[in-house]
């Protein structure tokens, strides 16, 4: 058997397979916060409270509603989009005019309100949530055994973020939108609704950080703390992607999947701390990131 | 204010207003930074932790006497400011903030994995020692007057900074960086400079809180606490001179007398964040200025 | 200019100001317990507020009303830092007259309580913390080490599992010192068992995901794979494992460190047939169920794990050994308690050592399979009892020099 690095191809095709799904998630994770960014300039420190609130709300409706993991799909993010919405409209379009320090110590602060309340509520273990029949089990791939939830999860990313960015990127909507943030006051004197747009924006970043949580909650421990541990490594992704950019963002979760994969295998206590890494190059060398442009 | 803190420990615990001192210490340092020099650091905990583990070893495994330790500690947190000030000053606004995050989490998985921090468990029973070689720390009221000595300087220092020609310069950089560049100010140097101070004075408070405590651990690098000394020096109020003080006072009392309330103390301070940033912008010390129509 | 005429004032002042002023006296009316944990983050199931209801109940059935002594509870979160515990700690001791301290998960907020309270010679019984060190190289006159440590994990576990075939393993290892010291420790107890270590990985504390730990421990083909974390990592580990086979495929998990709290959060689908050490369980006895129901009725539903356990026991032999010195004064009391044997509904009879350590028996037990429990928290079998004096490290061997 050949071995790269003292570790078997075999393995390491293994690695790096699952690398490529976290880098999915990571994308999915990343592309509310890039749209929320890119589009408002506005640093939404709360996302991962609100990925938090999308698994829980998945819980509830499981548990209490009887509605399973393909309603919750449907209905969590539009639920949790609907707060966001709420945000936005009393306190964040105030801070427009300001710098964006205060955006972020406004969503910072809604975080640590929102995650105060669920663990007041529900404590810390966690909350049981379990995998959806038609995903569970996996197949043997030769090198690996790979669930069917996994394969999903690259599957379901891949859609939600190009349709994301096509929407945004290539439609007449999203033109509107991105016209709307760079000059407010000319498009709205094109007759655009510009305050609505930017609050259903919002709602729409929020919405997908919701999907995220559902998403991970077969997988991932349903707990109040499990948005708090990712938000930084999202930022990074973002921050590195380039922020006004969601492409940009997009490769950059893949990419950065692939990185931590890698880091698993040769060196993994430094896992969690090589995307830092990696940011503070990129910063130096190109602080507007891979893609992104100087703002 | 300092008639306050040299009466005040004949009636509240003494060991709460040296830790009160020493993170309004560090949170005026931070608003060195950002109050006057306009930039935000989201990365000052790295300082806070490197001189709490510097002076902390210093005085347990290499037999420092006190001022000593503290000296050490201060001096490896200055290098520290350095190092990453030069990385991170080319960038501003969020680019440097991020930086500053990014290294701070580079600096927390160092200590994280080195064996003379001993991880999670940190330095414990670090001697205080004696100071100058005749007063003994161990006794409260010695270590009190220490603490609060060094406060005073440190709180002194920063203030003469900010009146000075320097920190007038620092002033107009944070204002309109082209028009400093015009006139002939070489800003990164002042920024550097701006920034090692921040960094050195934050290190004095993580060694002298080093020896209060009689330990050094993770918390002190971790990167809440980085947004802890944002939020104390935003409560007190960003580019006052007694704000962060003030600030650094209220939520340590806050982390204390509601620590029987558990997961509300958290709530809590998200609500002050939140009202702070709606409507509340210039802070405790900010709106009393306010009011009173003159600086503090 | 003002500031320099208070400098100057403070400068006098401070040189002046040395001489220390008298703390007032111990008071000997009111015995003050203080319960201290981590009510808000990780571990607030596991002991949180739960410890303060096993407290009160501890006081109650000892009768302190009956006897007329007066008892108070306090309690405080310690938010899982070291500094914060020890904040409270000395704030406790010197002003609020606290005369012991209770539980403290976490071990490094536990060795800082230790020393502060060695420092002070009040009393420290240690329910949530694992740390081993806490009866050998930390040991101190005024602590006693109650419900369970690393080294009775690690021997329980990992002994009664080789002891059953299970003589290959892989461990799953969490990167902070206590990760590394249970897996050292379950390591030693495997290979003195004839059994073989094939590997073992280090993951970064609160890693989400565990696909690629997961799959290194597959490709070991190791019979056990052994999970050296604890709270969300075991959590989010056993999850994952669940997803990727690991158990179908043949291979068994064992958790080094799990709690009840921690079964209810996963779920019976998830984590049947997990293998693992405790020194309670509610469901022992009809003196442990009876406990239990009056337990639960106080917690909103939530049954206990060992810490709370833990807790009740230790306050409730505290209480009786303060009764029997007549003093609440902490090196006397813990002297006391070292001298007089344990018996307690939830723990049985047992007794402490010169070192420290509480000495009760351990039990090995695996979760049931979702058809096999028929009630809330039903979640247990036991599989073996370890008896009190194989269940703890020896003496002599823990470099304690008391």
């Amino acid at each position: 058997m050949t071995e790269i690095f003292g570790v078997p191809t075999q393995a390491l095709f293994g690695q790096l397979l699952i690398g490529l799904i976290n880098g999915s998630f990571y994308a999915l994770l990343s592309l509310g916060l890039a749209v929320i960014f890119g589009l408002l300039n506005i640093i939404n420190f709360t996302h991962g409270a609100q990925y938090m609130m999308g698994a829980f709300v998945a819980y509830l409706l499981a548990n209490k509603a009887g509605m399973g993991y393909w309603w919750s799909l449907a209905i969590v993010p539009l639920a949790v989009g609907v707060t966001g919405v709420v945000i936005e409209r009393l306190m964040l379009s105030r801070l427009y005019k300001l710098d964006h320090l205060y955006g972020l110590l406004l969503t910072f602060g809604l975080a640590l309100i929102i995650q105060g309340l669920f663990r007041n509520e529900y404590g810390t273990s966690g909350l049981p949530y379990s995998m959806p029949e038609q995903l569970s089990g996996g197949r043997n791939l030769g090198f690996m055994f790979l669930p069917n939830y996994r394969a999903w999860v690259i599957v379901a990313s891949l859609v939600t973020c190009i349709v994301t960015w096509f929407v945004i990127e290539r439609t007449k909507l999203g033109s509107y939108l991105r016209a709307a943030t760079e000059n407010p006051a000319l498009v709205q004197a094109f007759g655009i609704n510009v305050p609505r747009m930017i609050t259903l924006t919002y709602g729409f970043g929020v919405a997908l950080a919701a999907l995220a949580g559902v998403m991970a909650a077969p997988i991932y421990q349903v707990s109040p703390q499990m948005g708090a541990d990712l938000i930084i490594v999202v930022f990074a992704v973002v921050v590195i992607g380039g922020m006004g950019s969601i492409m940009g963002s997009i490769l950059t979760g893949f990419g950065l999947g692939l990185v931590e994969g890698l880091t698993k295998v040769f060196y993994p206590e430094a896992s969690n701390t090589v995307i830092f890494v990696i940011m503070a190059i990129v910063l130096m060398i190109k602080p507007a990131g891979l893609f992104g442009t100087q703002k | 204010m300092a008639a306050f803190f040299l009466l005040a420990p004949l009636a509240v615990y003494p060991v709460f207003l040296m830790k009160a001192m020493c993170f309004a210490l560090f949170a005026c340092a931070f608003n060195l930074l950002i109050g006057f020099g306009g930039l935000l650091s989201f990365g000052h905990a790295m300082f806070l932790g490197t001189a709490g583990y510097a002076a902390a070893h210093a005085a347990k495994v290499w037999a420092f006497p006190p001022e000593f330790a503290i000296l050490f500690g201060t001096a490896a947190a200055a290098g520290l400011g350095l190092v990453t000030g030069l990385l991170a000053i080319r960038r501003q606004g969020i680019y440097f903030a991020m930086i500053t995050l990014a290294l701070s989490q580079m600096v927390y998985f160092f200590y994280l994995q080195a064996a003379f921090t001993h991880g999670e468990d940190g330095i414990q029973a670090v001697p205080r020692g004696t100071l100058f070689g005749f007063i003994d720390l161990a006794n409260v009221w010695a270590m009190y007057f220490t603490v609060f000595t060094i406060f005073l300087a440190g709180f002194v220092l920063i203030y003469r900074v900010i009146h000075s020609p320097f920190g007038q310069v620092l002033k107009a950089i944070r204002e309109n960086e082209q028009r400093a560049i015009s006139l002939g100010y070489d800003i990164n140097r002042y920024k550097l400079l701006a920034y090692v101070l921040s960094a050195t004075l934050a290190g004095l408070a993580g060694a002298t809180k080093a020896l209060v405590f009689q330990l050094a651990s993770l918390t002190d690098a971790h990167w809440s606490m980085s947004g802890e000394v944002v939020l104390m020096t935003l409560l007190g109020g960003l580019g006052t001179v007694f704000g962060p003080v003030a600030g650094a006072f209220i939520i340590i009392s806050l982390e204390t007398y509601l620590a029987q309330l558990g997961a509300w103390v958290t709530i809590v301070q998200g609500i002050i964040f939140v009202i702070c940033v709606l409507t509340f912008r210039r802070g405790v010390i900010g709106e009393l200025g306010n009011w009173l129509k003159k600086p503090l | 200019m003002k500031l320099k005429r208070s400098i100057i004032a403070a400068a006098i002042a401070a040189f002046a100001g040395t001489a220390s002023v008298a703390n007032a006296q111990v008071s000997d009316g009111v015995i003050k317990i203080g319960v201290m944990n981590d009510m808000s983050s990780l571990y607030a199931d596991i002991a949180g507020p739960g410890s303060v209801i096993a407290a009160r109940m501890a006081i109650e059935d000892f009768g302190a009303a009956k006897k007329g002594m007066k008892v108070e509870v306090l309690f405080a979160d310690h938010q899982n830092k070291p500094d914060v515990g020890s904040q409270i700690a000395n704030q406790w001791y010197d002003v609020d007259k606290v005369d012991a301290i209770f539980d403290v998960p976490t071990s490094s907020v536990a060795l800082a309580v230790n020393e502060i309270t060695k420092k002070k010679g009040k009393a420290f019984l240690v329910s949530g913390a694992a740390t081993s060190d806490l009866t050998g190289k930390a040991c101190s006159p005024n602590t006693i080490h109650w419900t369970y440590d690393t080294w009775m994990l690690a021997n329980g576990t990992g002994s009664a599992i080789v002891k059953t075939g299970g003589d290959s393993w892989f461990f799953l290892t969490a990167d902070y010192a206590f990760g590394h010291a249970l897996e050292r420790d379950t390591e030693a107890v495997v290979v003195k068992g004839n059994g073989k270590v094939l590997g073992k990985v280090r993951h970064p504390l609160n890693a989400q995901d565990f696909s690629s730990f997961l799959l290194q421990a597959q490709a070991s083909k190791a019979k056990i794979v052994g999970l050296a974390n604890a709270g969300g990592d075991t959590i989010n580990s056993i999850k994952q494992a669940a997803e990727f086979g690991i158990v179908k495929g043949g291979q068994s998990l064992a958790g080094m460190l799990v709690f009840l709290s921690d079964i209810h959060g996963l779920g019976l689908d998830k984590a049947q047939g997990l293998i693992f050490t405790e020194t309670f369980y509610w469901d022992l006895n009809d003196q442990t169920r009876a406990w239990t129901k009056r337990f639960v009725a106080e917690s909103k539903g939530k049954y206990p794990t060992m810490v709370q356990a833990g807790v009740y026991s230790s306050v409730l032999h505290y209480l009786k050994a303060v009764e029997a010195a007549k003093t609440d004064d902490g090196s006397k009391v813990i002297a006391q308690m070292k001298a007089m044997p344990t018996d307690d509904v939830l723990f049985g009879k047992g007794a402490i050592r010169k070192d420290g350590r509480k000495l009760h028996p351990a039990y090995l037990v695996e979760v049931k399979k979702p058809s096999e429990s028929k009630g809330p928290y039903d979640y247990y079998k036991v599989r073996a009892t370890i008896p009190a004096n194989e269940a703890f490290r020896p003496e002599k061997d823990g470099g304690c020099s008391l």
